[in-house]
């Protein structure tokens, strides 16, 4: 399939797909952040991780109507407003099913994948009776359009190395927070031992559902890097709900570093071979990749040695 | 009918004759054709439950790609059907004729080399249980000689499902993409879709599910049965007491795979067609909900579950298109948190303590019979 | 040290045996052998690697490096349910029996027989199942609870069936992490009655803090300490040695 183009046409081809990849990268590691922290921190696979991300979807084409009815010259910033609006509303959302529905459920991790199945089929519908079948699409403001011509066959998109920046700038603060925070002391304390946590005064009940509401909150401004890739449907989310799960699991379940590489490898492999080959078989090529590595290193790229 | 009695403990026997006499008598008497064919498509799902039951239920390995295998026996079938159909002079229209049609349309001029095994019935059987089975062996034989279960096990089936049904629709050409495989006409030159011939269908069914029903049952009931319990909660101590835990799983997840490929083949006999949407994620887990709905270790509790999550989908879907999402949500939800064995755990817990309550008191009252007291008393629930 | 100079072969010859966690070495070039019929306790403070060489022995833990020779087979290339076949059965600290099952089923899956898939398809409870099962639940003071389910159990009950399902295996080395551990004082006298009955004719490798207990069935002490040997031989020697004294027994 490399044999019509010089190596030239391929160089430049690899640099294109990869900066076209770059906004998948970055929906991938901010779904997979929000699903690593909350499967570390609680054992719960959410399997309504996308329609958490959908939520900050549709807030941000909600923000950017608002925007362009009312406030039409401030509508180059609306993008901000949109990510932060995104992260709160599907962070509230997410600790109200915390209260609701997870923390009944701890310790039954196959249990949780079927309960928050249940969650994300009733979002979908829920979306579907508020905004309707029909997929949105958000208008981006004239800034992040068009791209730089780095040469004469290189061109980047201004929105990916945006969403780019951004996507490193959260990632930087999750570290930050779960590492150097009082609060991520508390974290960390609670999945190293639960039980401990509690008999020295940590509320573990608070600190669960503040972790799942900023696991789902991040969900949420990935929902809105999201809207610059895909059109926002009832349905979108459950698309990216398999390839986050690799991602993390890709990734080694406990690594932040592992998380980054393998959403880059993955991201990149499927925007690179979408050149070439249709994008579903560049779909099934990636995943089939991924699953035929998994069943040779079940434990992910990274992942330590540990006493059991 | 003569049934040992140590193979069902007294309450499965009443549950092993009632739904025999439900699915060989009522139903087939009281529905007509149309509804009696919409019994016999739920009910191919319930050979996925009953597969579930002993992956899930007994063994703890819970599969979200059961689809998969219902989709490989169903397309196995569906690839012989059409062949019969797409005879040569049936097709003789088209540029190619003697290939299916949707080849034909994506300018394929000679039949693939896999498609050809499927002209030959007796390969078409075969095909329909080895092809799943080794399917189900390589997956399961990579996952667990590598000690991968619990949630990321359940995630890669998941995955391989949804890979599955990228590549189905992807390549239409050799599979009738998101259509399909349609327009299935004969089987041996035998008309499937008359009323006549969908009756039939229909008891071979459920003979074949009765089938199923005593296979699963005499799996349960032997050692096997038991060191897959054992499993599910101490994997380790199994392991040090000698076994390979790995080969138990894998035989548990194949077997499942069989049963599921078996409910494949017969969908496409009874509905006419077979699609990637019975092979991908979502159908993969509302086969789980069937399962989890008619109790996750009871096998007929699977039977009953599939019927009624198809039943109120259809009711639902068709009168309030809109609730049926939700319901079907608030089901995953409530089977989980709520009962987490199903109906046959409530029908243990509400109703079977009061019939034995009620059985016992009239014993006591007639004095005489000797309870021959059941020494095969089953973990049923 | 030098205990290998008699020619008796040894039941189990652990040599130069080491595993490293991430860069910890929780067992560092350890080595030890267990003649046969021998009762070998180890002590040592929390830390010293004493679980951690009974998960390598029985393959729970693969070794980073080193050997492991049961009977002279290399266990350290074998899988865990081959080790057990070989004759080496392994007590959890915590209980691990099967509370979904009946005390009778539970020690029938132990029953060596019908290991594979197809033999457990076809597996018969025949006499002689019946028979050592009985025999068996009735030396674990279980013999009138065999179709109570395990989880009905009390602790110590729960600590004897697991005991009684390695029994069943009949294994040639008997593992123990710490069997009387949780246990009632009586549960405890009863334990240490149940062990003296079991472990004649078999070499067993136990782990225990109990020092009374120690001192009543060891043959032989070894005394572990940040996963090397500290000291070893019988418990008098041992006791006096100065190291133990500092690192472990003092306290």
């Amino acid at each position: 399939m490399f044999g019509d183009y010089s190596i030239g046409d391929l160089g430049s081809i690899f640099v294109m797909q990869g900066f076209a990849g770059l906004i998948l990268f970055s929906v991938y590691v901010l779904m997979a952040l929000g699903l690593a922290i909350i499967f570390g921190q609680m054992g719960v696979i959410n399997m309504a991780h996308g329609e958490f991300m959908i939520l900050g979807a549709y807030v941000t084409w909600m923000t950017s109507n608002l925007f362009q009815s009312y406030l039409p010259g401030l509508f180059s910033g609306y993008f901000f407003v949109a990510m932060m609006l995104a992260f709160l509303a599907s962070g509230a959302l997410g600790m109200l099913v915390e209260w609701g529905l997870i923390r009944h459920l701890y310790k039954r991790p196959l249990d949780t994948l079927l309960a928050t199945w249940g969650l994300s089929l009733i979002l979908q519908q829920a979306y579907r009776s508020v905004f309707g079948a029909r997929e949105v699409g958000v208008e981006l403001p004239q800034w992040m359009l068009g791209s730089l011509k780095v040469t004469d066959s290189i061109e980047v998109p201004i929105n990916g190395i945006f969403v780019m920046g951004l996507t490193v700038s959260i990632t930087c603060a999750v570290a930050y927070v779960i590492y150097k925070s009082r609060w991520g002391r508390q974290v960390r304390a609670v999945v190293q031992n639960r039980i401990m946590a509690g008999a020295v005064g940590i509320n573990t009940e608070k600190v669960d559902r503040y972790t799942y509401g900023l696991g789902c909150g991040i969900a949420g401004i990935a929902g809105s890097a999201f809207t610059m890739i895909g059109s926002t449907g009832p349905t979108s989310g459950q698309l990216y709900i398999v390839d986050t799960f690799l991602v993390v699991v890709f990734g080694g379940a406990a690594s932040l570093l592992g998380t980054i590489a393998s959403a880059f490898s993955i991201s990149q492999t499927q925007s690179t071979l979408e050149f070439f080959m249709s994008g579903s078989m560049a779909k099934v090529l990636t995943l089939l990749a991924v699953v035929g590595i998994l069943m040779l290193r079940p434990q992910g790229l990274f992942s330590l040695k540990v006493r059991k | 009918m003569i049934i040992n009695s140590r193979f069902f403990n007294r309450s499965e026997l009443i549950g092993f004759v009632t739904l025999a006499l439900l699915l060989f008598l009522i139903l087939p008497l009281s529905l007509d054709a149309f509804r009696l064919n919409l019994v016999a498509k739920y009910l191919t799902y319930a050979f996925v439950a009953i597969g579930l039951v002993l992956c899930w239920g007994y063994g703890g390995i819970l599969s979200l790609g059961q689809g998969m295998f219902f989709g490989l026996g169903g397309y196995c079938m569906a690839m012989f059907l059409k062949l019969e159909a797409s005879s040569v002079e049936n097709t003789k229209i088209q540029s190619t004729p003697g290939i299916p049609d949707f080849m034909d349309w994506n300018q394929i001029t000679a039949l693939p080399f896999f498609w050809k095994p499927f002209h030959s019935f007796p390969l078409t059987l075969l095909a329909i249980v080895l092809v799943p089975t080794l399917f189900a062996f390589i997956i399961g034989t990579a996952m667990f000689k590598r000690r991968v279960g619990g949630v990321y096990f359940a995630i890669i089936t998941q995955a391989i499902a949804a890979i599955l049904t990228i590549l189905i629709v992807g390549q239409q050409g050799y599979t009738g993409g998101i259509n399909g495989i349609t327009d299935l006409r004969t089987l041996n030159g035998w008309d499937i879709r008359t009323d006549h011939a969908k009756f039939i269908l229909y008891f071979v069914e459920v003979v074949l599910l009765f089938g199923c029903i005593v296979t699963a049952q005499f799996i349960r009931l032997t050692k096997l049965g038991r060191i897959l319990v054992a499993m599910r909660e101490q994997e380790d101590r199994v392991r040090f007491s000698g076994y390979s835990v790995a080969n138990f799983k894998i035989f548990a997840f194949c077997a499942a795979a069989i049963f599921s490929a078996i409910g494949g083949a017969l969908f496409t006999l009874e509905v006419g067609f077979m699609s990637p949407s019975f092979v991908g994620i979502v159908p993969s887990i509302e086969m789980v909900i069937y399962t989890a709905v008619g109790g996750r270790m009871s096998i007929f509790g699977a039977v009953y579950g599939s019927l009624l999550v198809n039943f109120a989908k259809t009711t639902l879907s068709e009168s309030f298109p809109q609730l049926w999402l939700f319901g079907l949500g608030a089901l995953f939800i409530a089977v989980v948190l709520a009962f987490p064995n199903g109906l046959s755990g409530i029908w243990a817990d509400h109703v079977q303590s009061r019939i034995d309550r009620l059985i016992s008191s009239i014993k006591r009252k007639s004095g005489g019979w000797t309870s021959n007291s059941v020494a095969d008393g089953a973990p049923a629930e | 040290m030098l205990i290998g100079h008699q020619p008796k072969p040894f039941l189990l010859a652990v040599e130069a045996l080491t595993v490293s966690f991430d860069g910890f070495k929780a067992v560092n070039n350890l080595s030890f052998y267990v003649e046969e019929n021998e009762i070998r306790v180890i002590i040592g403070p929390n830390g010293a690697g004493k679980t951690t060489v009974l998960d390598l022995i029985c393959g729970k833990t693969k070794a980073t490096s080193g050997s492991i020779q049961f009977r002279g087979k290399e266990l350290t290339k074998l899988k865990e349910n081959q080790i057990v076949q070989t004759g080496v059965g392994r007590k959890f600290q915590t209980p691990s029996v099967f509370e979904d099952l009946t005390v009778f089923e539970n020690l029938e899956i132990s029953y060596p027989r019908g290991r594979t898939v197809f033999g457990s398809l076809t597996f018969q409870r025949d006499d002689a199942v019946k028979q050592r099962i009985e025999e068996v639940a009735e030396m674990i003071f279980l013999k009138d609870r065999l179709d109570t389910y395990a989880d009905q159990l009390s602790h110590g009950q729960k600590q004897w069936l697991e005991i009684g399902m390695l029994l069943i295996q009949d294994p040639e080395l008997l593992m123990l992490d710490e069997p009387v551990a949780g246990m009632s004082v009586s549960e405890r006298a009863k334990t240490a009655e149940l062990l003296n009955r079991i472990i004649k004719d078999r070499s067993v490798l136990v782990i225990e803090h109990d020092m009374k207990f120690v001192e009543d069935i060891a043959h032989k002490v070894t005394v572990l300490h940040q996963g090397q040997i500290l000291s070893e031989g019988t418990m008098e020697k041992v006791k006096n040695d100065p190291k133990v004294i500092e690192v472990y027994l003092g306290h």
